[in-house]
């Protein structure tokens, strides 16, 4: 059945994409979440590929950022969080006894919603993460910096200000700063929770042109309420609704073929 | 009567009495530094009684407050501090029962009476634990004394570091003392500081604790050595003012003494409240 | 790699929470301990409702706290009388009033006054206060629990004046505003719709205030005579049990019946202090309750 476009993208990645070959990175088997006798997330079914960009997208209070904090273990944070199912990353449960939690944390870095730099220079914040896991030598920790701050296509306007402090920086500089902070210890997964929401269109387009670099790299997966960043950006999309995974599917086929009802009055604005 | 005008008379009463109240509570203040200004010289601050109280310095009492001040920092700055971080950032896995317990207790202490305190120094660090009279059994009471209020002040200043810089330094795989000692104390730290700074200022001023613990009436020689008894400037204002053989031919060291007692408390306090206000300015 | 155990900087870090229920517990303890064999000698009824406090009696010694305890209400009694209303005046200046640029002036002056060592206070009503007070109202003590009352009330004035603030403060702005647009002046506006909305934090203020004037001992020690007299008359010497154990206790033998009844009164404090934090503590948790 035909359906008509309802977006018009600039640009149609999906053309140059391939998703043979793709490796599986994050697998969710029958994953459920409960903050105290709250059932955030039920029944979670999901294969997530290495290189490519997935969003999870879906009206306030689905699960969306629930779904994201469990990759990286952040919910262990929250003291009444129960969980039953597994996720695994390479075929490793996360949560099992033998788990080292830092390490995990190493491998996936995380990008928040309101910029969080630290109170202390920009150099300082991105060379955090590395001095925390082992890196002291200081020509070592300003070549990371360097490296990260190039990555996040930060370094051009810094790079004669390290010492400044990062809170001079503006919204969408500060949020760069917090993925190249993210990046100095090389993580292989990326998890962005809303990372365009307190910024700017010009900030936001600008992040969004960086996700689509570092997808070469990088497992990217953003939590996004916005539908048209979802479509601009990723290559996969999962809508979720109350909980649960409604559907998964490439981004185009979401948009302009979605399968589900519930999905479809999303993506027409019917609700959320 | 019409309204305004009413409102108009309410309002400068009040004006009229906030003002006096702090003029004649300044005014006080002036008139006794007034007093003590003119006996303070450099041998008046650097030498000891002598005379039995009727004359000489007050440099044994110096030495004594601040040889009681610096031990009180040993004993009661890393207890507040830790308990502080406790309260506000290892509280997750504990049973709430011990911290609500922890919490009524540190906001009972608060309310305990400084002579309360005193009672538990002498039966407790005097006679229980052998140390007698002396800056030993002061210092403790003191940090006793003291352990509240830092409590309290530290706790606050750790709550107000933003939430996000802990989820970010956790999502970096530090861990949870890593957090707090690169990222939340240093934030907290001039809070943390002001806490300090106002704790102990209270500590220099205490009287009555130090009366029941090792404050001496007439020991001129400093000998810095804990297990013995010391004066202080505050104990020394009391027995100069009610003990002397004749306090009003003392009187003028009676207001040198205050004078000193108040320039280091207010000091301390203004120290405080720039830190403080310093901070503030400096994270808007 | 596991970047080793936290345990023994977690362990050191509760342990320093602990040892603030430990202080607690040890002044219940040692005052207990050191209070209780007064006990075996007198009996609590006459301790308690004793009308004499005269130990250094031969023949005779008397400990009836009664002297000590009227002493203490008298004081703290106009303390808390003359202050109040004086610092609540002064708290809705500062908060209400008053040109928001010396508020800010004021706010950190009336801190300064409150970090005043007390025996500083005891000295001004010493040599300065009494003999004004003399003067005005022809005394026969000089030193005399109005006195007392006097420069009590100035020192629990910032702590009723900077906690009251904070309660009218706290009022949101949207009760106000909507009391001045019905056309109520702003002083109508204080008195019908912010006093009442801070009620509870005003208590509490109070409350602490008073806890504080209970607890307080050198300035009254300094200013109110020490004799303990069962009197209603503020002009008149009193002596509070705050005061009595502060000085009596450098003259006693340890040991000694009087060593224990001082300690007995000691007790008897400590209750009234606990008692009063009980009941902020239970005022400050149902104020919250009724704003969430």
């Amino acid at each position: 059945m035909m359906r008509n476009m309802r977006y018009k993208k600039p640009v149609d990645p999906f053309e140059e994409m391939s998703f043979d070959g793709a490796e599986e990175k994050i697998e969710f088997d029958d994953f459920n979440l409960w903050y105290g006798d709250n059932h955030v997330l039920r029944d979670v079914d999901l294969e997530i590929n290495a290189s490519m960009i997935t969003a999870f997208m879906g009206p306030s209070g689905c699960g969306k950022s629930s779904l994201l904090r469990s990759i990286n273990r952040m919910n262990d944070l929250i003291p009444e969080c129960r969980y039953e199912g597994e996720i695994e990353i390479d075929d490793v449960d996360i949560n099992g006894p033998d788990v080292d939690v830092y390490e995990l944390r190493k491998r996936v870095g995380m990008v928040f919603q309101r910029p969080n730099p630290f109170p202390t220079s920009i150099h300082d914040n991105v060379a955090y993460g590395p001095r925390i896991h082992g890196i002291t030598k200081g020509r070592e920790l300003d070549q990371v910096v360097e490296r990260s701050l190039r990555e996040a296509a930060l370094w051009d306007e810094v790079s004669d200000r390290l010492g400044d402090s990062a809170l001079s920086l503006s919204g969408g500089q500060q949020q760069r700063l917090c993925i190249a902070r993210a990046l100095a210890v090389e993580p292989e997964i990326i998890l962005l929770d809303e990372p365009c929401s307190a910024l700017d269109p010009i900030a936001t387009t600008k992040i969004e042109a960086l996700m689509r670099r570092l997808k070469e790299k990088y497992t990217v997966i953003l939590v996004t309420h916005n539908l048209q960043q979802a479509a601009r950006v990723s290559d996969m999309t999962a809508f979720m609704y109350l909980g649960r995974i409604v559907e998964f599917d490439r981004t185009r086929e979401i948009f302009e073929n979605p399968r589900e009802e519930l999905t479809e009055n999303y993506i027409t604005g019917k609700f959320g | 009567m019409n309204k305004l005008t009413n409102e108009k008379i309410m309002f400068n009463a009040f004006k009229v009495v906030a003002f006096t109240i702090v003029a004649i509570v300044l005014g006080l203040l002036l008139f006794i530094f007034a007093r003590g200004v003119s006996v303070l010289s450099l041998d008046f601050l650097t030498s000891p009684p002598e005379n039995g109280m009727m004359g000489g310095g007050i440099s044994s009492p110096i030495l004594g407050t601040l040889l009681i001040m610096c031990m009180t920092v040993v004993f009661a700055i890393p207890l507040g501090i830790g308990a502080a971080i406790f309260l506000s950032e290892y509280t997750d896995n504990v049973d709430p029962r011990i911290t609500r317990m922890v919490r009524l207790a540190i906001n009972n202490l608060a309310g305990v009476p400084s002579i309360v305190y005193g009672l538990l120094g002498l039966g407790l660090f005097v006679l229980f634990m052998n140390f007698g009279f002396s800056v030993l059994s002061a210092s403790l009471t003191l940090s006793f004394l003291t352990l509240p209020v830092i409590i309290a002040a530290s706790e606050e200043a750790l709550r107000n570091v933003p939430r996000g810089y802990r989820e970010a330094s956790l999502a970096l795989g530090a861990t949870k003392w890593e957090t707090v000692r690169n990222v939340v104390l240093p934030s907290a730290l001039p809070g943390i500081l002001t806490a300090c700074i106002l704790g102990l200022s209270r500590a220099a001023g205490e009287t009555a604790p130090l009366l029941m613990t090792g404050a001496a009436y007439y020991l001129p020689r400093f000998s810095g050595n804990i297990l013995r008894q010391f004066m202080a400037l505050s104990t020394h204002i009391f027995y100069m003012a009610t003990q002397s053989p004749n306090p009003d031919l003392t009187r003028p060291i009676q207001y040198g003494t205050i004078t000193v007692l108040l320039i280091i408390v207010l000091s301390m306090n203004l120290v405080a409240v720039l830190v403080r206000s310093y901070y503030r300015r400096k994270l808007r | 790699m596991k970047r080793g155990s936290e345990r023994p900087i977690e362990g050191a870090l509760f342990f320093s929470a602990i040892v603030s229920i430990i202080i607690l517990g040890l002044i219940f303890i040692f005052l207990l301990r050191e209070a209780i064999p007064t006990f075996f000698e007198i009996s609590i009824i006459d301790f308690l409702f004793g009308r004499e406090w005269f130990p250094a009696s031969f023949k005779n010694p008397r400990f009836g706290a009664l002297p000590l305890m009227m002493g203490s209400f008298l004081v703290v009694f106009f303390a808390v009388l003359i202050a109040v209303p004086l610092g609540l005046i002064c708290a809705v200046y500062i908060a209400e009033i008053a040109d928001p640029r010396l508020s800010e002036i004021m706010k950190p002056v009336i801190e300064i006054l409150a970090g005043i060592p007390s025996v500083v206070y005891g000295f001004i009503a010493l040599v300065l206060l009494s003999g004004a007070i003399q003067n005005a109202f022809n005394t026969t003590y000089r030193l005399n629990a109005f006195n007392g009352a006097l420069i009590l009330s100035i020192m629990i004035l910032p702590t009723i004046i900077s906690i009251s603030e904070d309660a009218i403060v706290a009022v949101p702005r949207d009760y106000k505003e909507a009391s001045l647009a019905l056309g109520a002046t702003r002083w109508e506006t204080i008195r019908r719709v912010t006093l009442p909305s801070s009620k509870s934090g005003i208590a509490v203020a109070i409350m602490l205030g008073l806890g504080r004037a209970v607890g307080e001992t050198m300035a009254v020690l300094m200013a109110t005579g020490n004799s303990p007299l069962i009197t209603l008359n503020p002009l008149s010497s009193v002596q509070t049990m705050t005061a009595v154990i502060a000085i009596e206790m450098g003259e006693v033998v340890f040991g000694s019946l009087h060593y224990h009844a001082l300690f007995a009164i000691g007790l008897l404090l400590f209750i009234i202090t606990f008692a009063i934090n009980f009941v902020v503590d239970r005022l400050i948790h149902r104020g919250m309750g009724v704003r969430g």
